[in-house]
């Protein structure tokens, strides 16, 4: 893992700081967008799931000489879709997605034992390298969030409606299971973005906490859409900036960051709630 | 003109027949109360006139002809199963996603849609959901904007499955008006499936009860009788009538309060 060790106040002068902020940016952006669909769907816990599956993929790929990148989209982009064909009423899929993640994760462990010259590169795997980025991975990461945008943006419309009211979607002849499975792809496609910033333990941090924390201060759809983005944007670049004067892990701003975030909006519209209910109390006296 | 009309239809999920050999015929403008006790078909009657569920012999017409699924036609307000639990979306945008859903591509919402919106959500009372989040919504608040969800696009058949339930007695019968109203004047023909008869006495013009895979329609004179609810719960059914109210009782106890009564004259059907 890279630690900076530059001592210029001007973090742009370095090219690897600037090729982070653009990665940075380019994941930030879908993984808020992406996020967004996660939290309103209560499926952050499948998101979760999809980047321990990845890691099992990108140690396997290592272990036969791909590239890890590859390795963790092959493997997210299948369990996605397994995950959306098998019924969205399985009650306790919570129990079964915890055993397949774990199981991915020894998986991924059993990898690491068999290719150990591999084991430098998973703290990165795990934690994120973003000071490690090159030109070649940004356009990689540009390329995948424009199909991952693209892709989710043909769906949007019936993915809302199949993620609000499943049962009126499916009267209206919205094809639910596909919607899902497409859903999950492309879930699968941010978290292996994603995770070349600030790694598959901590894919939350962009996916998770900036959606959560936007939904929080507001609820319309697109001002949601755009908050979501907005804040995860500005949470991967300050944790830049704050990690190039402090020296601390890049990935580790992030999350502080990102809870910092989250639990800052649930304060807020907690006043306006009890504000509502006050109303409804004296109107109903 | 018949709105819906079945001819000695099976229908059934599964292998499973829920209605069997069923006939009847509701007609334009009807306020029908499906009743019938759990499992009885209410729900899978609605979804097969949806178009959701084909009858597996025996004919069902829906507007004169074989019913289409994503009907515009029909307003659904489905028995609600799913919900999230911290669904931070507002009114306004929950109502939005229905329309042209089924549609792919992004979602928009066209200000006379908006406002097609926020006049059917004060035509049921309810226009200060529009800009509430649904996790702030109480059970009978999320109802009405199902409710209100329902009636947009001015359906003409209207299928409201248990639309009464998680609302506690004075929203039950502001929901009732409300339908009735808005039904009346617009001509929409109602399936208003229900656990109880008496609140829907002075709304509804036939009843249709379910039962032991049976189905009668008429009216409460000539349905909700000893006799006819006997034969169709297989089980001894006394009716009692005072005050304005009707009491199906079946040995001594109130079978449309108690619900395992229901299942027992199931099960005693079948026996026979």
């Amino acid at each position: 893992m890279v630690t900076i060790t530059a001592t210029s106040t001007d973090m742009f002068q370095y090219d690897f700081m600037n090729n982070a902020f653009a990665a940075a940016g380019i994941v930030a952006v879908v993984s808020g967008i992406v996020g967004y669909f996660l939290v309103m769907r209560g499926q952050t816990f499948a998101g979760h799931a999809l980047s321990h599956i990845g890691f099992a993929g990108a140690t396997g790929a290592g272990l036969i000489g791909l590239t890890p990148l590859w390795g963790l989209l092959g493997f997210t982009l299948a369990a996605g879709v397994v995950m959306g064909a098998l019924s969205e009423r399985i009650s306790n899929r919570d129990i079964a997605i915890g055993i397949v993640l774990s199981l991915a994760l020894g998986f991924g462990l059993l990898f690491l034992h068999y290719y150990t010259s591999f084991a430098t590169q998973a703290t990165a795997l795990l934690f994120g390298n973003v000071l490690a980025v090159d030109h070649e991975m940004i356009a990689t990461l540009a390329v995948l969030g424009a199909i991952t945008l693209l892709t989710l943006g043909a769906i949007m419309r019936p993915l809302i409606f199949a993620s609000l009211q499943p049962e009126l979607a499916e009267a209206k002849g919205v094809p639910l299971r596909f919607v899902s499975t497409a859903f999950l792809a492309i879930v699968a496609l941010a978290v292996s973005e994603c995770a070349q910033i600030v790694g598959v333990l901590l894919v939350f941090t962009l996916m998770v906490g900036p959606p959560a924390a936007a939904q929080r201060v507001t609820t319309g759809l697109w001002s949601g859409l755009t908050l979501a983005a907005a804040l995860a944007l500005a949470e991967a670049w300050l944790g830049l900036t704050i990690a190039y004067y402090t020296d601390w892990p890049v990935s580790f701003c992030i999350a502080v960051l990102s809870a910092a975030g989250y639990f800052a909006c649930l304060g807020l519209p907690t006043l306006r709630t009890r504000r509502s209910q006050d109303d409804r109390a004296n109107q109903s006296a | 003109m018949n709105v819906v009309e079945l001819d000695r239809a099976t229908i059934g999920i599964a292998g499973h027949s829920v209605l069997s050999d069923v006939s009847f015929a509701i007609r334009a403008g009807e306020f029908i109360g499906v009743l019938g006790p759990n499992g009885a078909g209410k729900t899978t009657l609605m979804r097969a006139i949806l178009g959701l569920l084909p009858p597996s012999s025996g004919m069902l017409h829906v507007f004169g002809r074989a019913p289409q699924r994503g009907d515009r036609t029909i307003g659904y307000l489905p028995q609600v199963r799913t919900v999230l639990p911290d669904l931070r979306v507002r009114g306004l945008d929950f109502i939005a996603s229905s329309l042209d859903g089924e549609r792919w591509g992004l979602p928009s919402l066209a200000a006379a849609d908006r406002r097609m919106i926020e006049a059917t959500l004060d035509s049921v009372g309810a226009r200060d959901l529009a800009s509430r989040p649904l996790s702030d919504m109480s059970g009978g608040e999320r109802q009405r904007l199902l409710l209100a969800q329902a009636l947009i696009g001015s359906p003409k058949l209207l299928l409201l499955d248990e639309p009464l339930i998680s609302l506690d007695a004075r929203h039950q019968e502001v929901a009732i008006d409300v339908v009735r109203k808005v039904c009346r004047d617009r001509g929409i023909t109602v399936l208003f499936s229900a656990h109880e008869l008496n609140q829907l006495l002075g709304t509804l013009d036939r009843v249709l009860y379910l039962g032991s895979g049976q189905a009668v329609l008429g009216t409460v004179e000539e349905v909700v009788t000893a006799p006819v609810l006997s034969r169709l719960f297989g089980t001894d059914i006394s009716v009692v009538r005072a005050d304005d109210h009707i009491f199906v009782m079946s040995r001594g106890r109130d079978v449309e309060r108690v619900e395992h009564v229901h299942e027992h004259g199931h099960d005693h059907g079948h026996e026979h």
